[in-house]
């Protein structure tokens, strides 16, 4: 598991069939699935068949002629790619007909092909070198003086991979990669004939095309015509290990190839059950933050954020923190400190400083980043479900017929499962949006939206009220499954709130600005469209409304009898990598790990035996709570660990003001972050390359992530938590993470079945895994809900309370883009920036014409919260009357801008609608030069350069 | 804590359960929120609030407010 290297490519895709044929291949019998290619069944037969364009991440192409074979009782040289396997075929690989023409078929590849094998990126990994030595190439026939190749130009204009014609042998994987795999449709073969040649979109560079930079065409490419930078630089790796991608919530599989304890580069891993061998520019190519020179490897203390850093030893700091702590719990009581963990931390990171707060703290007060994010979805969904967790697995997408993508944006936020959907589309399953802005997927290539529903922000709960009310009035819900499945009682309750004509798309058109027409096509296709899936992203869960959203949702697939099995369901698709796991963890203030409430006092009882120590059973402060009891003084201590909320959370300045007013904040994170900058505790934390644990992604999945380096501080973050809580007066005793899942396990019903071994023996588990479920649960609610009985809430519209005004006549609107990750401080720190390297506001032409507004220009974002300033970007994605813009760099101040509103159940802030007026500046706002001056200052107290500091 | 804000949110969680057609159940359901989510010293703070006169609150919620007390 963690040493595989190379794995084994069978040439053609796997087939599955109900079906099995038995053939003959070079005399060894052997039984495959109907529809497999004769080229994957020598594979498995243990027959290795030549070849050049096939491999089995692709469709077969049939292009390369090297992989021709004999079969008896059939007229010449079939490929084996190509052709299907049939019962009683008897098939030779080798023979001497055969070995000639693969011979020549060499010969004519390598007449064109510098011979510069032994100074190649690619020696001792080439397909064409390998071929070569397999089919016995001893001369080329034709010299090597015709008209070649060799003087084409390298295109290096891609920060991580380069393109070397000369060395292209034009089989078409890298285009069909593209196509098939990621589904741009970037790359074509350009010309004809021996003028053939692989092009990015209208013969532009790399860099200038449509590419996204996956890095599926660099997989794909079988010699070095595409091939990473680091490899060029440094060489083939020599071993590699399988982890976990530390970005979004797909949760990739990759193998990090090494040499030494030097990461070469990272590979996604075919046998990933999140990915199935895709990845994106991010976690393909954006892992040098990790050895990024600004990252801080020494823990630091000081008494004031005014005062120098000092750098001291590990028992230095953490004896510090543990002092204060018990200084202000003594001063202020038991319930005036708590902390913070992340969703970037692993599963046993997150469980220890729940822990350490709830055993060693003695309150409640933990939290997470979910709560900004998805923390609507885990209340939501428990609420009418009974579980705070998706549905299905990302493979379901494959059995839709039709898909809703609600507020979710995933060809930027999740691109590797977005690719996986697009193949869906592709292959004809139709498409409802639901965005206020145009997101690619609305257009992309061969995949274009049935239904666009481009509402006004903030108006998500009208909009699926409007769509409900359509399928019951309309009679197409299924009653059946309501009958058999749901509370009769709520059913009822809900269905007379529902077909209140008040909820009909006439009646709502004014309020969301879709058409009434539009919303009842849509909500007729996904009623009667056959397996009908929702995606939603965080254009659901950050409003004030998030919860009752959620709900919303969940109450149509309940009407529409689509949960339950593959190609339906409820899919949330997670921000971070380790969203879910971090809910899974008990990291909220109200419940312990498993979701079970604090109040429940036999799951307490059974806490605390394991850990010995009597447990609080009030629920705690959430991150808003701890901010407005810090600005009263009842609040004075925080341990956050992974998190930097004076980026990432809502109003800027009101968080700040909070940090300022802490007397110990301790920040335990990679670098110098926004936070950071507040704290008077440092602990340098460790990447996810340097440490073991787990992450689970958006569909329950459980994977190891695996240390391939040693921690650049010296320590694992879940070993300085331990410290910490040693120091605080209770020891945890764990010598390694996996002791901390089997106590996991031990306390967690899901994951009684969850442990290191069973991890590696099946690659990864889907939670619920114990004695029902051994190996794990792909689709959840199949018999019954987990609540036993699904409820229908009713979800009564409340638009929120941030409008528009002759002050303030926009909304504003945030997300994310591609190249850049959340708070940016681990994309920003590569190459990432060359696509991104500031965030910007998008204005659709109209406003900006009315406001003088050019694009590229300047403006002033103005909210009743604060003011920032950014660049315009004049697009015609938006909405007359919205405006957009990332919070990817601190220095944009996005979030000084956005409010203090929340979702009413769980606080999680109302990122996407924020009423703003624009107009063109010449000059940074105040608080951005206020910004620009405290980041310097603290930049001095911290004694050398950083790189990266407020962009 | 700000009264003011605890107020907002209070009235934003009365919102929410102001849709239940059953009053006991809308009252129930505000007052079970309040006792699940929030912090004993946010309940003790707007049910103060609500004993100086409740400025700013919602019928809904001065009524499940005004149970929290008594049930414990």
């Amino acid at each position: 598991m963690t040493t595989v290297f190379r794995p084994i490519d069978r040439g053609t895709p796997p087939k599955s069939s109900g079906s099995s044929v038995r053939l003959e291949i070079d005399g060894i019998a052997v039984n495959v699935p109907e529809g497999t290619s004769v080229m994957h069944a020598a594979s498995l037969a243990g027959v290795p068949v030549p070849r050049l364009c096939a491999t089995d991440s692709l469709e077969p192409f049939g292009s390369c002629r090297l992989c021709l074979v004999e079969i008896e009782g059939r007229r010449g040289y079939p490929a084996s790619c190509t052709t299907p396997v049939a019962a009683g075929m008897v098939v030779r690989t080798q023979s001497a007909k055969l070995g000639e023409l693969r011979r020549g078929v060499m010969e004519l590849y390598i007449s064109d092909h510098p011979l510069d094998c032994l100074t190649c990126s690619a020696n001792g990994n080439c397909e064409l070198q390998d071929m070569a030595g397999v089919v016995g190439l001893r001369e080329v026939r034709y010299g090597y003086q015709g008209a070649n190749h060799l003087a084409a130009r390298k295109d290096e204009s891609n920060p991580y991979f380069s393109f070397d014609p000369a060395k292209c042998i034009v089989c078409s994987r890298c285009v069909r990669a593209c196509e098939e795999v990621q589904g741009t449709f970037a790359l074509t073969i350009d010309g004809r004939g021996f003028a053939s040649m692989v092009s990015a979109g209208q013969s532009e560079s790399f860099l200038a095309s449509e590419c996204v930079s996956c890095g599926a065409c660099v997989q794909a490419c079988p010699t070095a015509t595409l091939m990473e930078k680091a490899v060029i630089s440094k060489g083939q790796a020599e071993r590699s290990v399988v982890t976990t991608c530390a970005y979004c919530g797909v949760g990739c599989s990759f193998r990090a190839e090494m040499k030494g304890s030097e990461l070469v580069r990272m590979v996604p891993d075919k046998d990933g059950h999140a990915n199935h061998g895709h990845s994106c520019v991010k976690g393909r190519f954006a892992f040098g933050y990790a050895t990024h020179p600004d990252r801080i490897t020494t823990p630091m203390i000081r008494d004031r954020i005014s005062d120098p850093w000092r750098q001291v030893s590990w028992e230095e700091a953490v004896g510090f923190a543990a002092s204060r702590f018990k200084a202000i719990q003594a001063a202020h009581g038991r319930g005036s400190v708590g902390g913070i963990t992340s969703s970037r931390c692993t599963n046993e990171e997150t469980y220890l400083v729940q822990k350490l707060v709830r055993a060693a703290l003695g309150n409640n007060n933990v939290d997470t980043c979910a709560r900004v994010c998805h923390s609507p979805t885990g209340f939501g969904l428990k609420a009418t479900l009974g579980e705070s967790a998706g549905t299905q697995d990302f493979d379901s997408v494959d059995d839709s017929d039709v898909i809703m993508v609600i507020g979710a944006n995933p060809t930027d936020g999740h691109p590797v499962f977005a690719s996986r959907m697009k193949r869906r589309l592709r292959e004809g399953a139709r498409l409802i949006v639901v965005d206020p802005r145009t997101i690619d997927l609305v257009r992309s290539p061969h995949v274009r939206a049935d239904f666009h529903l481009k509402l006004r922000p903030g108006t998500n709960v009208a909009l699926v009220n409007a769509i409900a009310h359509v399928i019951l009035t309309e009679g197409l819900y299924g009653r059946d499954f309501v009958a058999e499945r749901c509370e009769q009682r709520d059913f009822a309750n809900w269905k007379a709130f529902i077909e209140q004509s008040r909820h009909s798309p006439e009646e709502l058109e004014t309020q969301t600005g879709v058409s009434a027409a539009l919303v009842r096509g849509a909500a007729r296709l996904y009623a009667t469209g056959g397996n009908a899936a929702i995606y939603y992203g965080l254009g659901v869960t950050e409003h004030s409304q998030g919860s009752t959203m959620v709900m919303g949702i969940a109450n149509l697939a309940m009407l529409t009898g689509n949960i339950g099995r593959a190609g339906v369901g409820v899919n949330p698709l997670r921000g971070q990598n380790n969203v879910q796991g971090a809910c899974d963890m008990g990291s909220f203030p109200h419940e312990l790990p498993g979701y079970r409430h604090v109040s429940d006092s036999t799951t307490r009882t059974h806490f605390e035996q394991q850990w010995g120590v009597r447990l609080d059973p009030e629920p705690g402060l959430r991150i808003p709570n701890m901010l407005d009891a810090a600005l009263d003084g009842s609040f004075r201590g925080i341990y956050i660990e992974g998190e930097d909320i004076a980026q990432s959370d809502p109003d800027t300045q009101h968080v700040t003001a909070a940090l300022e007013a802490m007397e110990c904040v301790v920040v335990q994170d990679l670098f110098l972050n926004e936070t950071a900058k507040y704290a008077h505790v440092f602990l340098p934390g460790s990447s996810f390359l340097e440490k073991n644990g787990t992450f689970t992604n958006a569909e329950r999945r459980i994977s190891r992530v695996r240390k391939v380096m040693p921690p650049a501080a010296g320590k694992e973050d879940w070993e300085i938590t331990a410290m910490l809580a040693e120091a605080l007066g209770y020891p945890m005793g764990y010598t390694h993470p996996s002791e901390i899942m089997d106590e996991i396990a031990r306390l967690t019903p899901t994951f009684a079945g969850v442990s290191y071994p069973r991890l590696d023996e099946l690659g990864s588990i889907q939670w619920p895994c114990n004695a029902e479920a051994p190996e794990g649960t792909r689709t959840m609610h199949v018999e019954e809900f987990v609540r036993g009985k699904g409820r229908f809430l009713v979800t009564e519209y409340v638009p929120t309370e941030e409008r528009t005004s002759r002050k303030y006549p926009l909304i504003l609107t945030t997300g994310r883009i591609l190249s850049q990750y959340n708070v940016g401080a681990q994309t920003r720190r590569t190459a990432n920036n060359v696509w991104h390297e500031e965030d910007r506001l998008e204005i659709h032409p109209s406003d900006a014409l009315l406001r003088g507004v050019r694009d590229g220009e300047w403006v002033g974002v103005r909210s009743r919260a604060g003011e920032t300033v950014l660049r315009a970007l004049v697009t015609e994605r938006m909405q007359p009357g919205v405006v957009y813009t990332t919070f990817h760099f601190p220095g944009s101040g996005a979030n000084v801008i956005t409010t203090d509103n929340s979702d009413w159940a769980t606080n999680c802030p109302e990122y996407k609608v924020t009423a703003v007026q624009v107009e063109p500046v010449t000059q940074p706002s105040q608080w951005q030069a206020r910004f620009r001056r405290f980041t310097q200052r603290q930049v001095e107290l911290l004694g050398r350069p950083q790189e990266v500091t407020n962009d | 804590m700000e009264a003011e804000r605890l107020v907002r949110m209070a009235n934003d969680i009365a919102r929410f359960y102001q849709a239940e057609p059953d009053r006991d159940e809308a009252i129930a359901g505000v007052e079970g929120h309040l006792r699940r989510f929030w912090e004993p010293r946010m309940r003790r703070q707007i049910e103060a609030h609500l004993a100086a006169g409740g400025e700013g609150m919602d019928e809904l919620t001065r009524l499940a407010v005004g149970r929290l007390g008594v049930a414990g």
